[in-house]
């Protein structure tokens, strides 16, 4: 080990490579792996043509969420070809010894919940999934990323995969966030400021007095939008908020192994002289409630703002141009008060259950506008649970609001939850790409809160209005 | 062996002069259902290629005649989103064996080279010339040497050098992956894994 400073990620990445390739990546080991229905069958496919197996199924853990129905999950799913994708992960993994959690299981939920949830992410590790939304796992000091189909086989085949060490950037955020301003805002405002590409080549670190206040689940929203600046991951140094969520969860290390693994977490942070290749600093006080009004979510501003102009923004202005009229707004609009037709409130980036609390908040007492359609999604039934448990299933169904099944649902659409093509729907979700929530559709990503004034207004509301 | 080699590829190319194009673009969500690898090329960029009625959209680049060729010329920060192997997947079974851009994205970056398309990153000024030989030429050839690392517009000379290391370079030009190699550095791997 060398005594020079060095980065909370460089701890991590380091102490995991097996080799070390002369002009060429890292063989990257793996400790956790997680995989669903969609990038999953043709790795395994892969395993059987070239006639080679799992070699520790047991650092393998399988959900079945993306393509999953959010309603009626009692019955056969009807779509054919998302049945044999769910048939297909439940033989692959009955087959090779890996954990199963298909729908209908009591521990089913979207990967990038059920993985924190139950203690299966833990400080220090090395987590990937074929979803680039594992940058989730981040939240807990632990290097995650999102890989593709071949790198899936090559984690099942032999626990590595193959990967240059990305740059290093820190980006902190210091002060006291406002009234309304929730962990997704400060996400969207950093990716408005990066730029969709801003952090390509870089694993970021969080750092600054918003991260260490913020809440577990607030922290894995920030670390699961990482992607969106085109950032491989991004992590948090753990600290006792971490350490508190892990505890006692059901697979996280009890007793004696709780206790030598808390001693090595403890030391996972970034040395006070330790250099990044990047290091941007961001106020809380400039952070308002965000909305996006573009197909990337890099084209994200405060609620109160208006649209920028094409001459004002970095980038190319035909593509510029192409994103505002899909969305059918015009430069300088402002977007308070613009027409809402469908509000999504779920998905691994919002659907934990602080999420629903602060919709809650907003909801409680009010009626849902009756033009909108609103999908209330959670992320796991466990999260569904404590949906109920708290009361909160009482306040939204008071409201005019009905709770669906967990699932990633309208966030990719893959399932039957598609907003229609020219609708608006403001979505608590990841990502506004053209058709990203079905064909035709246009998405504008907000908070919890944004959607849930939103969903009560019928139109895009400051939500600081009804706090 | 999971692909063809690539060694030098000398093609016209097909110009897509859009920024950050997403791999949602690239192969939509609901096309993402197969269990095998085949047939993706025929949803590539789908809802850029045909309407709502499945007609094709005679202003979208692949369904222009005019243009074709194993070689896609992107904008900046292309393949961004979506981690989906499957957007490199329907680049390849379309017929493309390299694409160029200014940008790309790490994880399409990655997942290129592991199916077999070549990744070739040039500047944005060597981009803006690409376009421009194109645009005067539908037919413009374009010569990528990866044993080089050049790209060259063959009607001009005009050629830059661009990077890849030199373990998935030698990947590349044998047709050999990751895989194969992992395969081969399993003890050392079930050793190291002992105290993890």
């Amino acid at each position: 080990m060398s005594n020079s400073p060095t980065t909370l990620f460089d701890k991590v990445w380091d102490s995991h490579v097996v080799r070390k390739i002369a002009d060429g990546p890292d063989v990257f080991f793996i400790d956790r792996h997680f995989i669903h229905e969609v990038t999953s069958p043709v790795a395994f496919l892969g395993l059987l043509t070239r006639g080679i197996g799992v070699l520790s199924p047991e650092r393998t853990f399988a959900t079945a969420d993306h393509n999953t129905p959010t309603i009626n999950q009692h019955l056969p799913v009807e779509d054919p070809l998302s049945a044999n994708q769910l048939l297909q992960l439940e033989k692959n993994t009955a087959k090779y010894g890996i954990s199963h959690w298909g729908l209908g299981n009591p521990k089913n939920g979207i990967v990038h919940v059920v993985g924190p949830e139950n203690g299966i992410t833990l400080p220090g590790m090395t987590i990937v999934c074929g979803d680039s939304h594992t940058s989730t796992h981040g939240a807990f000091g632990a290097i995650a990323f999102g890989i593709g189909t071949s790198e899936v086989e090559m984690v099942l085949s032999s626990q590595c995969i193959m990967q240059p060490k990305p740059m290093k950037m820190r980006i902190n955020v210091n002060g006291v966030l406002g009234k309304g301003v929730t962990p997704k805002d400060v996400a969207l405002y950093i990716i408005s400021k990066l730029t969709t590409s801003g952090a390509t080549g870089y694993f970021v670190e969080y750092a600054g007095d918003v991260f260490e206040k913020m809440s577990m689940e607030g922290r894995m929203t920030v670390c699961n939008l990482s992607i969106e600046m085109g950032a491989r991951g991004g992590m948090i140094a753990p600290d006792q908020t971490t350490f508190d969520y892990i505890h006692g969860r059901e697979l996280a290390p009890k007793g004696a192994d709780w206790d030598k693994q808390l001693a090595y977490w403890k030391t996972l942070k970034t040395d006070a002289s330790a250099t990044f290749d990047e290091e941007i600093t961001f106020l809380a006080s400039d952070i308002e409630p965000m909305i996006t009004y573009g197909t990337n979510p890099g084209m994200g501003m405060g609620i109160s703002k208006h649209i920028p102009n094409a001459v004002d923004i970095e980038g190319g202005v035909a593509t510029y141009e192409k994103s505002l009229e899909y969305m059918g707004f015009a430069q300088n609009d402002s977007m308070i008060g613009k027409k809402v037709d469908y509000v999504f409130i779920g998905s691994c980036t919002n659907g934990r259950i602080e999420d629903f609390r602060a919709f809650a908040s907003i909801v409680k007492g009010r009626k849902k506008a009756e033009h909108v359609t609103a999908w209330v999604v959670p992320g796991s039934h466990v999260v569904e649970a404590q949906i109920r448990e708290e009361g909160i299933y009482d306040i939204l169904t008071e409201a005019g609001f009905a709770l669906r099944q967990p699932g990633c649902s309208a966030c990719l659409a893959m399932n039957d939850d598609k907003i229609p093509a020219g609708k608006y729907a403001v979505s608590t979700s990841n990502r506004n790409f053209e058709g990203r929530q079905g064909p035709g559709s246009r998405t504008l990503l907000a908070s919890p809160l944004v959607a849930a004034a939103a969903a009560i207004t019928g139109v895009v509301t400051d939500p600081r209005e009804f706090l | 062996m999971a692909y063809d080699s690539f060694n030098i590829l000398k093609s016209s190319a097909v110009p897509l002069p859009i920024e950050n194009v997403d791999t949602d673009q690239i192969i939509p969500a609901r096309f993402l259902k197969a269990t095998e690898r085949t047939g993706f090329g025929d949803n590539l960029f789908r809802d850029w290629r045909y309407d709502k009625n499945d007609a094709p959209k005679a202003d979208f680049v692949l369904n222009n005649p005019t243009y074709s060729g194993k070689i896609l010329v992107g904008g900046k920060n292309f393949g961004s989103g979506s981690s989906r192997e499957h957007a490199a997947w329907a680049i390849y079974d379309y017929g493309f064996r390299c694409v160029v851009s200014s940008f790309f994205a790490d994880i399409f970056r990655g997942n290129a080279i592991n199916v077999g398309v070549l990744p070739v990153q040039v500047s944005p000024e060597f981009l803006h010339e690409i376009f421009t030989a194109i645009e005067a030429d539908p037919k413009a050839e374009l010569e990528v040497s990866l044993p080089e690392q050049k790209i060259t517009i063959v009607s001009t000379g005009a050629f830059e050098n661009f990077a890849i290391n030199g373990y998935k370079k030698n990947n590349l030009l044998n047709g050999f992956d990751d895989i194969d190699y992992l395969q081969a550095m399993k003890s050392e791997i079930s050793a190291f894994a002992v105290n993890r």
